[in-house]
């Protein structure tokens, strides 16, 4: 057994022990007892707070030359184990013949464009994995024009700090220009070798492989540079999901 | 007040009744012990809400739901709320654990704690006590190798659950680690492990809280354990 304190010691460390101090030490853990029972009541905008921090560190941290893993095509996901993953419905009935993707704000050339103009930007074709929020993953086989490409031709301000996009099901979003410019971020036409499905989002969307799939926008009709976010961030940024997403 | 640390006994004559007080926690670790309780509750329960947009380790297609959790468990509303709480209370979860750590090591906790290979041969009479009802074996340090064991395996998980949670939020900017450990499937199948692996720590934890009983759960709260018989200076869980 240890020695025992010395008697003096013994007498400050009695008082200490005795009920007085033991108040004290438990007013030590009140704020974390307090902080515990009133989560409840502001833990909506505590919880908003940490994942606008989260999306800052993730946003701070992002490395733009940070490739996504490539897939040879036998690792590919059949093409009727690629989900049809819509919001609303899997057809907003977009009129193919007379689609136009329209272009506006910080851009050099605003205005209409036609798919053909966007196809005749090079074409990449790349093997990648899209992973979904709710947790599951598929590689697809994904080609189309590199976005940055894209805003190059329309002369876009690539100082600007936003890209806004809509889509014929009314679905939006919303990037960070450095996500817009990674060279993996794709104006995809093309699926599995073929022009996009109706269920997929002919004839236009966005794939991203370094963000979460609510992301890569299908259907897309309007793109917007800009410097200021709108309000309305996204469909399901709106509702809570993180901005950022990027992965 | 000065030296005053875990471990330090002091006996106290009170109306001819020999107490001994042991100063058992210090306050980081009470500090630590209590936030950890509560982010890994949180954690665990958005992170079972989480889990139910798809309940399964498989394809998307066919989806084949391993488990339903019921609701009751569950923390978020729905998985957008919940993962809202998951990625507020990870940084509390993180920032505790690197504090502790920290202390742990800066003050030499860590040899209390700690599981090194010295407490190996105490492993198998410990186990014999707890499970096969055997003769108790003689304490000799504040814990014995059994919770030793179980202390730093719950924080070798602890570890293992931020890091493969920092792997499922960045799966592309650390796919090489993704790769190494199996793939973005298995990595949300070792994070959904870790979990179980906390529950079944939690649960001993608490039955052994229990059969200890208040004065023993006391002492985490203000760090001194009364032991009236100071025959006996056992101190467990």
């Amino acid at each position: 057994m240890e020695k025992l304190q010395p008697q003096e010691h013994v007498k400050e460390i009695q008082k200490l022990a005795m009920s007085k101090i033991k108040r004290r030490e438990l007013l030590k853990l009140l704020p974390i007892g307090a902080a515990s029972i009133s989560l409840p009541l502001f833990n909506e905008s505590l919880i908003k707070q940490g994942l606008s921090f989260s999306d800052w560190v993730s946003e701070t941290l992002y490395n733009p030359n940070q490739l996504a893993e490539v897939f040879t095509d036998s690792q590919v996901t059949e093409f009727k184990k690629f989900p049809y993953n819509t919001y609303d419905k899997d057809d907003p009935e977009v009129d193919l013949e007379n689609w136009r993707l329209s272009v506006e704000g910080l851009v050099e050339k605003a205005g209409d464009y036609k798919l053909e103009q966007i196809q005749a930007l090079p074409k990449y074709t790349q093997n990648v994995r899209h992973i979904c929020i709710e947790g599951w993953d598929v590689i697809g086989n994904f080609a189309g024009a590199k976005l940055a490409d894209f805003l190059k031709m329309i002369g876009a301000d690539s100082k600007a700090r936003f890209v806004e996009v809509i889509c014929a099901d009314y679905y939006y979003s919303s990037y960070d220009m450095a996500s817009c410019l990674h060279p993996q971020t794709l104006l995809c036409y093309e699926m599995y070798g073929k022009p996009l499905d109706r269920g997929h989002g002919a004839p236009l969307r966005i794939h991203m492989p370094t963000k979460l799939g609510y992301k890569s926008c299908k259907y897309l009709i309007s793109l917007r540079v800009s410097n200021i976010l709108s309000k309305d961030k996204g469909f399901w940024e709106d509702q809570g999901y993180s901005w950022f997403a990027g992965i | 007040m000065k030296n005053l640390f875990f471990g330090q006994k002091v006996k106290i004559v009170d109306k001819e009744k020999t107490i001994l007080y042991i100063y058992e926690h210090p306050l980081f670790v009470r500090l630590t012990h209590w936030l950890n309780a509560l982010s890994l509750a949180i954690l665990i329960m958005s992170g079972l809400e989480i889990f139910s947009a798809f309940p399964s380790f498989a394809e998307k297609i066919p989806q084949v739901d391993l488990i339903n959790i019921p609701s009751v468990l569950r923390l978020g509303g729905w998985l957008g709320g919940a993962i809202q709480w998951h990625f507020t209370f990870m940084w509390v979860f993180i920032i505790t654990g690197i504090f502790y750590l920290f202390l742990c090591f800066f003050t030499g906790y860590w040899k209390t704690i700690f599981f090194l290979p010295k407490d190996i041969k105490g492993l198998l009479p410990m186990i014999k006590h707890y499970f096969f009802f055997k003769p108790k074996p003689p304490q000799i340090e504040t814990y014995n190798a059994l919770q030793k064991f179980a202390y730093t395996i719950v924080i070798i998980l602890g570890v293992f659950s931020v890091i493969t949670g920092i792997l499922l939020y960045k799966p592309i900017q650390f796919s090489f680690i993704v790769y190494l450990l199996g793939g973005f499937k298995l990595v949300r199948l070792w994070h959904f492990l870790t979990m179980c692996g906390f529950l079944f720590f939690i649960t001993g934890h608490i039955i052994m809280v229990i059969l200890h009983g208040w004065g023993n759960f006391l002492s985490i709260i203000i760090g001194w354990k009364k032991n009236i018989d100071n025959t006996n200076i056992s101190k467990n869980s």
